[in-house]
């Protein structure tokens, strides 16, 4: 059976990327499929301080332009283009790029992702770029010494407010429960900060703006009450929705929010077909399971590979 | 990776060589301090490889030059704004492929 590559990794944020590295010193013929450039959602974040090794924690940026370098060493091809289709069932798969190429493999890692969840609320989709934003590291700095809202009451929310302290006079945390997710230290480190104000039990209604942008959100809360609050912008950080356009959802077992579900060996409905990272079925979406599950997808794709190496001849 | 037909204007020059420019003119709206703007950055100096000749590309930092973003209303980045015959075409906010870049480009062609 011929196939141009042993194994396709489609994704280049960290779970890709770690895959990559575990392929390309396993010498198995790989390709990385990544639609823009390298990094996925990573390149959102102003700073992560949760990945071991790091003691004074990294940018988002350097993390990924690290872990770049690292599969170059190592000489993983790479290949920069969107996927628009895939043919899975068979031992032969088929990736489908937008620049009208086909690629074949014997095994393939689905590393697509998510991206930032909208709320849904009227203004939003007009206001996006001019007041409304999903990147605090990006966009923080239009922001100097305005008064902005975040939504949101998880780790992502919490510590993209502490850094938009930086630049805004005022943060308001607009959280639909009465306490927040986020880990403890970001907690404690967000009630100390006198820049840092919390709306609980509350609701965004609608995003308000005019030609210069968004001046105000109305706020409902659980009691029945509203307001309105005056911003000149306002971070939606609510978590994430499944990058799962390209993938044949029909013939994948899928959550019901349309996350891919494995096994604990990255294996999922289909044969050969494996999974890592945010487009994986589970409870945490952090980065050091991204690269964990990155490598235990392509150690599980080697072994199926290695189960059927008597018929599989890559050219 | 330095490519010299990415064309990186400031304030001051972008009257004449962008509003004024006969050619298309795609400029992408970058700071130093953001990530996806780097991640884009490779795409941007392949676009002005394949445009060269019919699409202007240019860069300019939002950091150093606030009077052009503020005329324009940015405040995201990276924002990707094509020009023709100085009039603003589309434009694109986010770290988007190249087949979306592609896209916007072929509105001023």
């Amino acid at each position: 059976m011929q196939a141009d590559y042993q194994l396709i990794i489609i994704g280049g944020g960290p779970a890709g990327l770690s895959a990559g590295l575990y392929a390309a010193r396993g010498r198995v013929k790989t390709l990385l499929v990544e639609k823009g450039a390298p990094g996925g959602q990573v390149l959102l974040t102003d700073w992560v301080d949760n990945y071991p090794g790091f003691i004074e924690g990294v940018s988002g940026f350097e993390l990924i332009e690290k872990m770049t370098a690292h599969v170059d060493r190592f000489g993983l091809e790479k290949k920069f283009a969107a996927v628009t289709r895939l043919d899975l069932p068979g031992p032969v798969k088929t990736v489908f790029l937008d620049n009208g190429e086909k690629l074949t493999c014997l095994s393939i890692i689905l590393c697509t992702g998510a991206r930032p969840r909208k709320l849904g609320v009227e203004g939003e989709e007009e206001l996006t770029g001019q007041g409304v934003s999903y990147c605090a590291t990006c966009d923080g700095p239009f922001y100097k010494g305005q008064e902005i809202a975040v939504v949101g009451g998880g780790n992502t929310a919490i510590q993209e407010a502490l850094h938009l302290t930086k630049f805004a006079d005022k943060v308001t945390v607009i959280h639909r429960r009465d306490e927040l997710r986020a880990t403890r230290i970001l907690q404690e480190k967000a009630f100390a900060n006198p820049r840092i104000d919390f709306l609980w039990n509350a609701q965004v209604r609608k995003i308000e703006g005019d030609t210069n942008g968004v001046n105000k959100v109305q706020v409902a809360f659980k009691d029945g009450s509203s307001m309105d609050l005056a911003v000149t912008g306002i971070f939606i950080l609510i978590g994430v929705v499944p990058n799962n356009e390209i993938l044949p959802l029909e013939q994948l077992q899928v959550d019901d929010a349309g996350f891919i579900i494995s096994n604990t060996e990255m294996e999922t409905s289909i044969p050969g077909v494996y999974v890592a990272g945010d487009i994986r079925s589970k409870n945490f979406r952090q980065i050091v399971n991204a690269v964990g599950e990155g490598a235990n997808a392509e150690l599980s794709a080697e072994q199926f590979l290695a189960g059927r190496k008597h018929e599989a001849d890559p050219h | 990776m330095a490519n010299d037909k990415v064309l990186h204007v400031n304030d001051d020059e972008f009257d004449n060589k962008v509003v004024g420019n006969s050619l298309p003119c795609l400029v992408d709206f970058w700071a130093p301090w953001c990530g996806p703007c780097k991640a884009i950055g490779p795409v941007i100096e392949e676009l002005a490889e394949e445009f060269d000749g019919k699409v202007l590309i240019a860069k300019m930092n939002v950091d150093d030059n606030p009077a052009t973003p503020g005329k324009f209303g940015i405040r995201a980045i990276p924002t990707l704004i094509l020009f023709k015959n100085g009039e603003v075409v589309d434009k694109i906010t986010g770290a988007v492929g190249k087949a979306q870049l592609h896209e916007l480009i072929n509105k001023a062609l």
